[in-house]
């Protein structure tokens, strides 16, 4: 599959496998950009982000040599994914929920700050 | 020369790369080793750096959707991809260096090193042109900021403001690789880089290769959003 450059066990890529990732992502970057002409409602950005996200594993993958790399870097690699999630979900939950303690007291006349013109 | 470290692997330490070889490490491969663990743990603080925005972008896209929907007839769709597709094209050509400089082709390496410099110099400019259509058409959040759709003129410029943070914060990046390369350049014309040390080459390709990966999430997030119906 690859060769050891001499002296060292980093393995050298082909370069017919650099160039089918190239292409993967070329072909990917039009299908992403076609699919954003049809209507799927919501799915749109949920196909737009699976897309992007299997972009982005090809390049980290194969480009950045993550396949080559010791389990100690793979190990840092997904604890800085495990971060950005709890980041995003955290702070999106937040946001989500905050309008539920609102709607828990009917009595309350106080309106939720954040939904007030959502309509817009 | 240390008699005492007996290295991990069972390659004899070349003197060309003893010269390379940082004391504190014992082998050729465990210096690479480190290294590579060193960009990566950089770049897990960038993921988070971006990561900021958008978590940003994700709360006020759930908010203000339909204000977000409209502003995609505003974006220069097929600038965008075709900037993806330099993208991608820049990021091969420095998949291409890094392996030219494990190859100790030091022509080939200088040759893909002004390549990718191209093309990232030709994303600069395709994105310069789209800011520049975006001040004209007043597009640009502050005291100028018009919109045809009133409903959604607050709305909408919040979009406008992360379009121009993200994609900012990305140029920035762009042109820090640029100078990056420029000092790979350099360095490679003068024969630094060889089979035997080739760091400096695959760690700024992995830095470029991020930057690569942040713009794959920034073209469908801000041009993809409403559709183009």
């Amino acid at each position: 599959m690859s060769t050891a450059a001499a002296g060292h066990h980093t393995p050298i890529p082909k370069v017919a496998t650099l160039v089918k990732v190239f292409l993967s992502l070329i072909v990917l970057t039009f299908v992403t950009t076609l699919i954003s002409y049809i209507d799927l409602g919501e799915l749109n950005i949920v196909v737009a982000l699976i897309i992007a996200v299997f972009k982005a594993s090809l390049v980290a993958w194969i480009f950045m040599g993550v396949r080559y790399t010791t389990s100690l870097t793979k190990l840092f690699v997904i604890a800085g994914l495990v971060w950005l999630s709890i980041l995003i979900l955290l702070t999106y939950s937040d946001y989500t929920s905050i309008n539920w303690i609102y709607q828990a007291r009917p009595w309350s006349q106080t309106k939720a700050p954040y939904f007030e013109d959502k309509a817009k | 020369m240390a008699d005492t470290i007996v290295p991990a692997t069972e390659d004899v330490i070349s003197p060309a790369e003893e010269v390379h070889l940082k004391h504190h490490f014992a082998t050729p491969a465990q210096q690479m080793d480190a290294d590579t663990l060193g960009m990566w743990t950089f770049l897990i603080t960038e993921v988070l750096f971006f990561g900021g925005m958008f978590a940003s972008y994700a709360v006020y896209r759930n908010l203000y959707f339909p204000a977000f929907a409209s502003t995609s007839k505003f974006m220069n769709v097929p600038l965008g991809a075709t900037n993806t597709g330099v993208l991608i094209c820049s990021s091969l050509t420095m998949a291409m260096a890094v392996r030219s400089a494990q190859l100790s082709n030091r022509k080939a390496l200088v040759r893909f090193l002004i390549l990718t410099m191209f093309f990232g110099a030709v994303f600069l400019g395709i994105k310069a042109y789209e800011y520049h259509e975006k001040w004209v058409e007043h597009l640009v959040p502050g005291f100028g900021f018009q919109y045809e759709e009133t409903q959604f003129e607050r709305n909408a410029q919040i979009l406008f403001f992360l379009y121009f943070a993200m994609t900012g914060m990305h140029a920035i990046h762009m042109i820090v690789g640029f100078g990056l390369l420029t000092y790979l350049v350099v360095k490679a014309r003068k024969n630094a880089f060889t089979e035997h040390y080739f760091a400096p080459v695959e760690m700024i390709g992995l830095y470029w290769h991020f930057v690569d990966i942040v713009w794959i999430f920034l073209f469908p997030m801000l041009y993809l959003i409403g559709g183009r119906r």
